[in-house]
């Protein structure tokens, strides 16, 4: 049985705050493939091409046949617990401050025998499945839950360690003005967030979805404009103490590329809005959020991007948006590197094109706000970092991964 | 006494000895400077146009140092905003009527025109009870028949206080149907033209138009036709209830931009004291 | 091939401590002197050198000859700690009976600087590095917790078997004198120690600590001529890697080659008068006892209980306290039970003596390199004329 996590209490005043550490996050470069699989939530170990055999740890060469052909594939996530122990003692401070930590090994269905962070309702000889989750270093690990898990179990603190549950969480959605915004609070609303604010820019400007999101449970709503440095700065002031989940919903699509439409006005505020308004909610309230990564077990943990796919490939139809996304995705890199000493994980969620007023000539399959809140809220929990929403994103990503020049001539999604 | 007309045409003859008169007013007190400008700040509000249309920025400003490692000496800041951002001068060639005329630009504009006398009609009881108020032809003659006939190249400044409502939903006071604030009825503007020549239109909402404007026979007209007859606009000012019906005198230069369309501008009254 | 000729002598240990300010080079530098003062030869006569350590780096045995201004004509550099005792007794030997060497000196030592363990296991192999230690960063611990976890409930060992080791071993510790732990463990105390990675308590696990051992290899002759008294070597083994297919390690690679290694010997483990065993934790020495053919797989448990493991008992085991009770000195792990073989077979002991010692077996094991311990080493090693 998993022991259901206690809600949080108020901070005492006078007490340090626990400063983050990082598990051990020296890896191999061929150990890196696990932390790609992991980043898209994907259960795939080295396959040698030649025999088959499945490889783990991570190696270049096959422990069987020595060929060095060894693609990454969906492996079984079955496998037995073989053994176990409770760490009471670590050199490594971050687990020094967490322990008891409990481990295991288990013999995958796939061949391998795995040491894996262990879940507490798994029990010596049981069915367990295994998952590739990035730990609070950024790193691919993989732990076991049974494999029918029981109540509660995503309360598990040493599984939370390794996800973003937004559950007693704080959580700040930007630009809650959009359909997507109302869904998102929603949406977090729903997965127990413990306060939603919500931020909105131009408030004499009326909106149906803001009106809704104001009835949600828990949501506060605050003035919020990421082209105003000010306002930024402002609201950093009052809140950054408080944001564990940030939600950087900012959007602003006008169709348009270079060449047939040279209109500086809207490019500037693709830019001001996408990149620049990334780059103040970063420097405002990055370095709280990052101070706070091991704030207990509800600390600061996650920062969320909604991007455009076309932040990976340019659509030319709408191209000048397209390069703002690539700008923001780019320093959203830049984010991660920064925020990763804090153990904050950065989430990018890559949409296709969603079903509103912008993409009303694009023909579907268009995304349904409900549909994007849904899977950046199920990525919180399962802990992923890149999210590929849609068939048209994951088709974007696919053909990127294939041959990035197919995409690029003939791109028309 | 010395009123706006008397100030234009005497310039010229005596200049020092009636300057001096003006500095001795000012220093001494018989005359009161009033600043009818809003603060420049980044959450005032703009005009709001269509989404699929152009945008005027909004007032932002960038810290550049502040006697810190990136300037140990100075402060000072970076500042962007549109031609049209908080209180500001509205040139003819901002609208599409005046788009051929000649001396059209806050560059081209002869400089004389940026001193002018005020009328100033308070419709601030009238703006209270209904955010759609119309000032009308008739409601300006009974305040000439109070206050004395507008003076050629003057000014008509509608009073509403509305620039009281600090709050910019309040001020805005948008609805699906759009925005709802006060302005000059459309039949007014050509009338304030050819009878009585004003220089301009003022007030205090966000546009010298009404809220409701684009929705009348001739859309946004004190624009279209102040515009289209080489007028001009002063939206967004403040402290109107300062100033007298009659007797003051505006000074509204916007800054000299190339082929501007306008600019924001520090507003001032000068208003003799009894 | 046997070992003949060859002899196999000087035993030194340079003591232990907790922590040291020295580096491994002072180990291994004090103990090529112990091993030049005892055997009352010049430097320049030790032609062939034999290294184990892990905090020597960034050097290696060869920064290690400029270091110690010595010249050899034989160098071997053994990287793996536990295992290399009796693997660089083997190599040394066919050294000297090829005549590559004289004289091999074979030295393993490590420092403890604070914090040098947790460096070391933090970057101890690319898998390590990829799939242990960013799970809780227990190291060895966590490695044993597992495998004596799975070995309890296999094979129905209980903690008290683990505990009977335990305590013989340090009722043996009570006469060494380089040992750290001083005082007698009682059944009470290992019951009732401090948890460290379920199911180990705190007196599963070694102590790591500074300090170095070190033997001469030589010909017969070289021996008797420098007065030297010697042990001889009557069979070796190693093996890397065994039984890569078993699930979780039950046993090492002493499996493979334990009915080679008694038929070289020409004697089999009823004749073994005591045994020194790798003992970083105790399933490992439960699984030397039954890999090495003491009893079946899965009887070691049932065999201690029937055994006393004392110096003074019908098994006698690790007669030195073992690294359970003297320490780990790193790599000096891995010969601390030869060194004292060759002690209890030439009359030399710093601490109790086994009576009527002839045979001596010991048994080496090291590198947890993922999930199992790779190396594995023995040597049956015989009384000088015995």
């Amino acid at each position: 049985m998993t022991t259901a996590l206690p809600p949080p209490k108020k901070k005492d005043p006078v007490q340090r705050t626990r400063q983050p550490t990082l598990p051990p996050g020296n890896r191999s470069r061929e150990a890196h493939g696990l932390t790609a699989m992991a980043a898209i939530g994907r259960f795939a170990l080295q396959t040698c091409a030649a025999c088959g055999q499945v490889q783990y740890p991570p190696r270049q060469v096959c422990g069987n046949c020595l060929a060095d052909d060894l693609p990454w594939r969906d492996v079984a996530p079955g496998g037995s617990l073989l053994a176990e122990t409770r760490l009471h003692h670590a050199n490594d401070l971050f687990f020094r401050d967490r322990l008891p930590w409990r481990l295991g090994v288990v013999r995958m269905d796939a061949g391998p025998s795995v040491v894996v962070h262990l879940a507490e309702d798994c029990q010596q000889g049981m069915r367990v499945r295994l998952s590739l989750n990035l730990d609070r270093s950024g790193h691919a690990v993989m732990s076991a839950r049974p494999e029918t898990p029981g109540p509660e179990w995503e309360d598990d603190l040493q599984l939370r360690e390794l996800t973003t549950d937004p559950k007693d969480r704080r959580v700040l959605i930007v630009n809650g003005k959009t359909d997507l915004g109302l869904a998102l609070a929603q949406g977090f609303s729903a997965a127990g967030a413990r306060e939603i604010f919500v931020g909105h820019a131009e408030p004499w400007k009326a909106s149906p979805a803001l009106d809704a999101a104001k009835a949600v449970g828990g949501v506060t709503l605050f003035p919020l404009d990421v082209t105003d440095t000010d306002s930024v700065q402002e609201l950093a002031a009052v809140l950054g103490g408080k944001v564990e989940i940030m939600v950087n919903n900012s959007y602003h699509l006008r169709p348009g590329g270079a060449v047939d439409r040279l209109d500086m006005n809207i490019s500037r505020q693709e830019m001001d809005i996408h990149y620049f308004g990334l780059l103040r909610l970063a420097g405002t309230f990055g370095p709280a959020m990052r101070a706070r990564g091991a704030d207990g077990a509800h600390g600061a943990c996650a920062w969320v991007n909604v991007f455009s796919a076309y932040a990976q490939v340019n659509n030319p139809a709408f191209g000048t948006y397209s390069a703002s996304q690539a700008a923001a995705w780019s320093l959203a890199q830049c984010l991660r590197a920064e925020l990763m000493p804090g153990g904050i994980r950065v989430v990018n969620a890559f949409t296709g094109p969603l079903d509103d007023e912008w993409h009303q000539m694009v023909p579907p399959p268009k995304l349904t706000s409900d549909m994007v809140a849904g899977r950046i809220v199920d990525a919180l929990q399962k802990g992923r970092e890149d999210v590929a929403i849609g068939a048209v994103a994951e088709e974007i990503m696919q053909r990127l991964a294939e041959n990035p020049k197919e995409i690029e001539r003939e791109i028309t999604l | 006494m010395t009123d706006g007309q008397g100030l234009k045409t005497a310039g010229g003859k005596a200049a020092g000895g009636m300057l001096s008169q003006l500095m001795g007013g000012i220093l001494g007190g018989g005359i009161r400077v009033v600043d009818l400008t809003m603060t420049l700040q980044p959450d005032a509000p703009t005009i709001v146009m269509p989404p699929e249309f152009g945008q005027t920025w909004p007032f932002r400003m960038e810290e550049i140092s502040r006697y810190d490692h990136r300037g140990p000496f100075c402060y000072w800041n970076n500042l962007s905003c549109g031609e049209h951002t908080g209180t500001h001068f509205d040139a003819p060639i901002h609208w599409v009527s005046g788009k051929d005329l000649p001396e059209n630009a806050t560059d081209t504009i002869p400089v004389e025109k940026f001193i002018a006398h005020a009328c100033v009609v308070d419709c601030s009881a009238q703006a209270a009870a209904d955010p759609d108020f119309l000032l009308r032809q008739d409601a300006v003659e009974d305040w000439e028949a109070e206050h004395g006939p507008i003076p050629p190249r003057s000014w008509l400044l509608m009073r509403t206080d509305w620039s009281q409502k600090h709050n910019p939903v309040d001020y805005m006071n948008m609805t699906g149907d759009g925005a709802h604030t006060p302005g000059p009825h459309e039949t007014l503007i050509p009338w304030l033209i050819e009878e009585r020549d004003v220089i301009g239109f003022g007030c205090e909402a966000v546009g010298t138009d009404a809220g409701q404007a684009q929705h009348f026979n001739v859309p946004f007209p004190c624009h279209y036709h102040m515009h289209g007859n080489n007028r001009f606009g002063l939206p967004a000012l403040t402290n109107l209830d300062a100033l007298p019906p009659q007797g003051a005198v505006l000074i509204t230069p916007p800054l000299k931009i190339r082929q501007g369309s306008g600019s924001p501008a520090r507003i001032l009254a000068l208003v003799e004291t009894p | 091939m046997g070992y003949e000729g060859v002899a196999v002598c000087v035993p030194v240990t340079i003591p232990y401590s907790r922590y040291s300010l020295r580096s491994a080079h002072w180990f291994c530098g004090r103990a090529l002197a112990a091993l030049l003062q005892q055997a009352g030869i010049p430097k320049d006569q030790v032609d062939g050198f034999c290294i184990s350590s892990f905090t020597l780096a960034p050097d290696t045995a060869v920064g290690l000859t400029q270091h110690l201004g010595i010249s050899p004509r034989w160098l071997d550099h053994i990287p793996m700690g536990g295992a290399s005792g009796a693997v660089a007794l083997r190599r040394a030997a066919r050294a000297v009976q090829t005549g590559d060497a004289e004289i091999v000196a074979c030295i393993a030592g490590d420092t403890n600087h604070v914090d040098s363990f947790r460096k070391t296991i933090a970057s101890f192999s690319q898998f390590a590095n990829d799939a242990v230690y960013p799970y809780g960063s227990g190291g060895p611990n966590a490695s044993f917790a597992f495998l004596t976890d799975h070995y309890m409930r296999q094979y129905g060992a209980r903690r008290e078997d683990f505990a009977k080791l335990c305590i013989a071993q340090r009722d043996n510790a009570m006469q060494f004198p380089h040992a750290l732990m001083k005082r007698p463990l009682r059944l009470h105390d290992y019951l009732d120690a401090r948890p460290i990675a379920d199911p180990l308590c705190l007196f599963d696990c070694v102590m790591p600590c500074a300090g170095a051992e070190a033997f001469l290899v030589m010909t017969q002759d070289r021996a008797r001529s420098l007065d030297l008294p010697f042990v001889t070597i009557l069979s070796t083994i190693e093996r890397h890697n065994a039984y890569p297919d078993d699930p979780i390690q039950i046993r090492g690679g002493w499996a493979m080659d334990v009915d080679g290694f008694y038929d070289h010997a020409g004697i089999g483990p009823e004749d073994m008068d005591f045994v020194e065993a790798y003992d970083d934790y105790p399933v490992i020495c439960f699984m030397q006892i039954e890999d090495l053919g003491f009893c079946g797989k899965g009887e070691a448990p049932e065999f201690v209980r029937r055994h006393d493991l004392t110096t003074a008992g019908d098994f006698p085991f690790n007669t030195s306290g073992g690294q359970l009770s003297v320490g780990q000195a790193g790599a000096a792990g891995g010969s601390l039970g030869l060194v004292e073989a060759i002690r209890q077979l030439t009359d030399r002991c710093l601490g109790a003596a086994v009576t009527n010692a002839r045979h001596g077996l010991i048994s080496c094991f090291g590198m947890i390199n993922y999930d199992r311990g790779l190396c594995s080493s023995a040597a049956i090693l015989r009384r000088e004329g015995g």
